[in-house]
């Protein structure tokens, strides 16, 4: 049997995208997402921790017993998360000044040891890693369209401070698409937050209907 | 059989554990160096808005002191000189926002004169509390050159309670406790002012500390 690649990569980025259909990961889809930069920033560093993570999981899934897979699990998740922590501090400390005090949460975040427990741990070490990977995508994915509707509403710029995270050469990418102080502010509080997760997973269900999909029900169901 | 197969498990646990923990003890010795000069670069860089660099030749991290600020929480200062003379000092202000507390740093010459305030840390609302960062506006920067008696103490407030500061658009508390949070700086300094400024200490805790 040939590894489903191309159901891997449509799952990650979209069908069973982490936070537009699982609802997976709210915490930082909620918290990081006041601005489009640092949902991306967030994503990435996620999605790195995932495509370690599962990879490893997948490389040693026959050692590791159904009763203790879940501490290891969480050992492995922590430990890419320090990782990612120590290397983003020392040789990306400008994109850690940013993101420093949320990587730590993404411990708690639910989706990696979802896919851990739902994918890697049954599949291979590279099909994990693919998993991973594009389901860490899938979630900077979501996250970055949630943090977008966001800034733009609330504060009329898109992907501000962009320079500050990447480096200047991404200045470009700061775009403002509304004259200053004309943002409905509470789109950066925490309920915008919710309307523009909600308003995103109501967009993600009329697509998949127009396309005449069938909904998968139950969010984090579908992935145990 | 039972207790196999729970040193079984254990055994399991216990070999990731060891195994992970290696590899960030490697890790961790291997950015430590750079960490360690990205924080020392970080405190040069805050420091070096407060005090111009023009009045001191001095290395300020080297020549600081720690003591206790009016809130009985530690402080460090740091100390500008130029030709072995204070030219100025620079210190920790803490102010309480509308999400809890906000740490600047703030620089006074010798005559407790304001050189700067920065913010280094806060949890104001993004878009509102914000702006008192230097990079989302000029308003922090109005402090420069003032001190206790300019303007007098009872204008050291915002607008609305009958100083003389604008608050930004949307936030009052903010600002509020930035002033609030300069004025006892200032206060602290005046009432410190010969420990503070006062050189010959600062040798001592710089070799504990390296």
């Amino acid at each position: 049997m040939t590894t489903p690649y191309k159901t891997i990569v449509r799952d990650g980025l979209w069908e069973n995208n982490g936070v537009l259909a699982m609802l997976l990961g709210l915490c930082p889809a909620m918290a990081m997402t006041t601005s489009a930069t640092n949902a991306l920033g967030m994503g990435l560093a996620t999605a790195a921790v995932m495509a370690a993570s599962s990879m490893l999981v997948g490389m040693f899934r026959s050692r590791i017993t159904q009763e203790v897979r879940i501490p290891v699990f969480i050992l492995v998740i922590a430990s890419m998360v320090t990782l990612v922590d120590l290397f983003m501090n020392a040789w990306m400390h400008e994109l850690y000044k940013v993101l420093g005090m949320f990587i730590p949460l993404i411990v708690s975040n639910c989706l990696p040891l979802a896919r851990l427990e739902a994918f890697a741990g049954k599949n291979s070490t590279l099909p994990s890693l693919v998993d991973g990977l594009f389901m860490g995508l899938g979630f900077t994915i979501a996250l970055t369209l949630i943090g977008a509707v966001r800034e733009v509403v609330g504060m009329g710029t898109l992907f501000a401070d962009a320079s500050l995270l990447f480096g200047p050469a991404f200045k470009f990418m700061e775009i403002r698409l509304l004259p200053d102080d004309t943002g409905i502010l509470m789109m950066v509080l925490p309920p915008g937050g919710f309307l523009a997760l909600g308003l995103l997973v109501v967009a993600k269900r009329m697509l998949d209907l127009r396309a005449g999909k069938a909904i998968q029900m139950g969010g984090a169901h579908s992935a145990a | 059989m039972k207790a196999q197969h729970v040193l079984r498990h254990g055994m399991i646990l216990g070999t990731f554990c060891l195994g992970f923990g290696v590899v960030l003890a490697i890790s961790d010795s291997i950015t430590v160096d750079d960490i360690a000069a990205r924080a020392l670069e970080d405190r040069l860089n805050s420091l070096s808005q407060v005090i111009p660099a023009s009045i001191h030749d001095n290395n300020l991290v080297a020549d600081a002191i720690t003591m206790k600020n009016e809130l009985d929480k530690e402080i460090t200062v740091y100390r500008a000189t130029r030709e072995g003379q204070v030219t100025g000092v620079a210190y920790e202000i803490f102010g309480t926002g509308y999400a809890g507390q906000m740490k600047l740093m703030m620089g006074v010459d010798t005559q407790g004169k304001i050189l700067g305030v920065r913010v280094l840390a806060h949890k104001e609302t993004a878009g509102l509390g914000d702006k008192m960062e230097v990079k989302k506006g000029d308003w922090i920067l109005r402090f420069t050159d003032l001190s206790l008696g300019n303007p007098p103490p009872d204008k050291w407030k915002v607008k609305k309670d009958g100083g003389q500061f604008d608050q930004f658009t949307g936030a009052t508390i903010t600002p509020r406790g930035v002033i609030d949070a300069i004025r006892r700086g200032l206060e602290l300094f005046a009432a410190h002012k010969e420990q503070m400024m006062d050189i010959s200490t600062s040798k001592a805790p710089r070799k504990e500390a390296s």
